[in-house]
């Protein structure tokens, strides 16, 4: 099998999805000509025109409300939001009009469309572009939010979002988009709400979202060595989640991590957490632990930035001692 | 006003669609006072030359985005009492089916995109309708209501840019009702308003909004403008809200004089005026008007009656369409 980029994969959804649909179009800032300044649409606007790559002006909650309206009406707008950061620009049209509007309507309207943006520190860009901020949307009904872990992922998961009748928010981590992984040339969908078990093991879980997914596995590669397996999961969708596999998965090993780029308080790793906890209580033999970024804007020098993010070392140590009985009475 | 000339049938409909929209707001506002109504709502009573003109020059294909005031645009849009006191109730056969109430409320099968109440909140949903209808090769116009409060989100500008820049089939129609809520429209727009959309190329106008005639007219021709591409536009309203803000405002003399209501209500009143040019015209007697009018407020009775005695949706519809299948 042919081995591609993150970038390569979003890019082959997105070109085969607006062949298949000429409802389909992408609406932005510098998504033409540019291709967005980390040339993830390089090469769609010759093939589609402007008419369907849509370079807009830097006025992102009017394009966002502009997509929900074309949704409204038939079309399949994909959003193209620079970055994960300006999610608060648009909060008013994501979360008060495109979440709402198919409940609001009574089942009668819908909106479907994509914002596909990005997330993920440790790149130098400092506070207000490097956030992770999916825990923000996944905390809204009517939205599905995906984050996948691999080009394999943002193919398939990008696909299946187009053909979605909601709106739904895909987070691509921006330190991945020249990352390889194996992608089949046969056309291919991953459905939401299916976890993907990366790797098996019976003593501890690992989940994790996005780049985690690549930090929970050498995490493992590491623990692997010292005789302790993880069981590393990637929940591929956050909204819809796959609670099921997660708790299987907790019943068995009876420990668990759960890792996420966004900041830990509040966050995705709170909610996975305590879902484990309310259903898979009596399973446990150490309290369920979040590994979250830390609760501070993000540092732009090196020395600071790399220290608020996960890392294997960091997963492996917190792990051994779940593994090892030293954190069940942790104050 | 302007001489009769084309078929009698489309005034005489104008007038009913204006009596209807009164007679919905008074008896909405008798279900608030009664308590019979859960929540609030805001009242477009003194508007109705604004919805019925400008609703009565589109078809069902075009689109409207409506506002928090927004049951005379629902009414003028084509929807029945019927179903729009059972979703003000919160019932089962509401458009809604309940789920919007009175500041979501749409007949979604008329082109109606909803009631929006984050105020200013459809502008892009409206000029969004217009771009999927360029694009995808449609001929149907959008209209964009929205108030003079509005007109102080940034929404508007970034999305008059676009639809300037794209030449979009968007009408955006300002109701200036002289009140952003509980303070004066001259307190809260700077300069004018029409000069803003003009700042963007887009032509825009102003007029008397409570000249059903007139709003028509103007109507008429830029939709046939924006079916040619010549699109967007830019209409500001000239009009008056009989209430306050929403039922509850009841006490508002520290912002709006009794005099000032009396004035438009007696002299201004859009209803009065076109009865009175109907009966000028031959077009309609006394006679005939007050049989309208009778039979609509016969309907309003029965819709209301009928809604109060509707069922309320089943508890289990409160996580039903959250999201489409």
């Amino acid at each position: 099998m042919r081995n591609i980029t993150l970038s390569q994969a979003v890019n082959e959804a997105l070109a085969e999805e607006m062949r298949r649909d000429p409802t389909t179009f992408i609406i932005g800032e510098d998504v033409a000509e540019a291709g967005t300044p980390f040339k993830v649409l390089s090469g769609l606007v010759e093939e589609f025109g402007t008419d369907r790559v849509i370079d807009t002006p830097i006025a992102e909650p009017g394009f966002m409300g502009m997509a929900v309206g074309a949704a409204m009406t038939g079309a399949r707008p994909i959003v193209d939001l620079m970055f994960g950061d300006f999610i608060f620009l648009i909060m008013d049209q994501l979360c008060n009009q495109a979440a709402k509007i198919h409940y609001m309507s009574g089942g009668k309207l819908n909106v479907p469309l994509v914002v596909r943006t990005n997330m993920g520190a440790t790149r130098r860009s400092a506070a207000q572009h490097s956030q992770s901020l999916q825990a923000l949307v996944a905390h809204i009904p009517g939205l599905k939010v995906a984050m996948p872990s691999s080009a394999y992922e943002a193919k398939g998961l990008m696909k299946t979002a187009i053909r979605d009748n909601n709106p739904v928010v895909i987070f691509e981590d921006k330190l991945m988009y020249q990352d390889k992984a194996p992608v089949q040339e046969e056309e291919y969908l991953i459905p939401f709400g299916e976890a993907n078990v990366k790797r098996e093991g019976k003593d501890i879980s690992l989940i994790a979202t996005s780049s985690m997914v690549q930090v929970a596995e050498k995490a493992a590669e590491i623990l692997s060595k010292e005789g302790i397996e993880a069981e590393v999961i990637d929940p591929r969708t956050i909204v819809p989640l796959d609670e099921k596999t997660l708790i299987e998965s907790v019943k068995k090993t009876s420990r668990a991590i759960v890792i996420d780029e966004g900041h830990q308080s509040y966050g995705v790793t709170s909610e996975i957490a305590s879902r484990l906890n309310e259903k898979a209580f009596y399973h446990l033999d150490a309290p369920v632990l979040r590994m979250g970024a830390m609760d501070v804007p993000v540092p732009f020098s090196p020395a600071l930035e790399d220290i608020t993010v996960p890392t294997p070392e960091g997963v492996a140590e917190n792990a051994r001692k779940l593994c090892s009985g030293e954190l069940i009475h942790a104050a | 006003m302007a001489k009769a000339k084309t078929n009698t049938e489309d005034y005489l409909r104008m007038y009913r669609q204006m009596v209807r929209i009164r007679t919905f707001e008074d008896n909405a506002n008798q279900l608030y006072l009664s308590a019979k109504m859960p929540g609030l709502t805001h009242m477009y009573s003194g508007e109705e030359a604004v919805a019925v003109g400008i609703c009565e020059a589109l078809t069902d294909d075009d689109r409207i985005t409506s506002t928090h005031r927004g049951h005379g645009h629902c009414v003028a849009k084509g929807a029945e009492f019927k179903e729009m006191f059972c979703e003000l109730l919160g019932k089962e056969e509401g458009y809604c089916r309940g789920k919007g109430g009175s500041m979501h409320i749409a007949d979604q099968s008329h082109g109606n995109l909803g009631a929006n109440a984050i105020v200013g909140g459809s502008m892009g949903i409206a000029t969004g309708s217009a771009l999927r209808s360029k694009m995808l090769g449609h001929d149907d116009v959008t209209v964009c209501f929205f108030g003079d409060g509005a007109t102080a989100q940034g929404l508007l500008y970034e999305v008059m840019n676009m639809a300037a820049l794209w030449n979009l089939p968007v009408i955006y129609a300002c109701e200036n009702n002289g009140y952003s809520e509980y303070t004066k429209t001259e307190e809260i727009a700077a300069g004018s308003i029409t000069a803003r959309a003009e700042a963007f190329g887009i032509e825009a106008f102003k007029i008397d909004g409570q000249d059903v005639l007139a709003v028509n007219e103007l109507t008429q021709k830029l939709v046939a403008r924006c079916r040619k591409g010549e699109g967007p536009f830019f209409i500001e309203l000239e009009t008056y809200r009989y209430h306050g803000h929403h039922v509850g405002d009841i006490n508002r003399e520290y912002y709006r004089s009794k005099d000032e209501e009396k004035d438009w209500k007696e002299n201004r009143d859009p209803i009065i005026r076109f009865r009175g040019w109907l009966v000028e015209q031959g077009i309609a007697s006394e006679e005939e008007i007050e049989a309208m009018n009778a039979e609509i407020e016969k309907d309003a009775t029965e819709a209301v009656a009928y809604a109060e005695a509707a069922k309320y949706p089943d508890v289990s519809e409160v996580d039903m369409h959250v999201y489409a299948d």
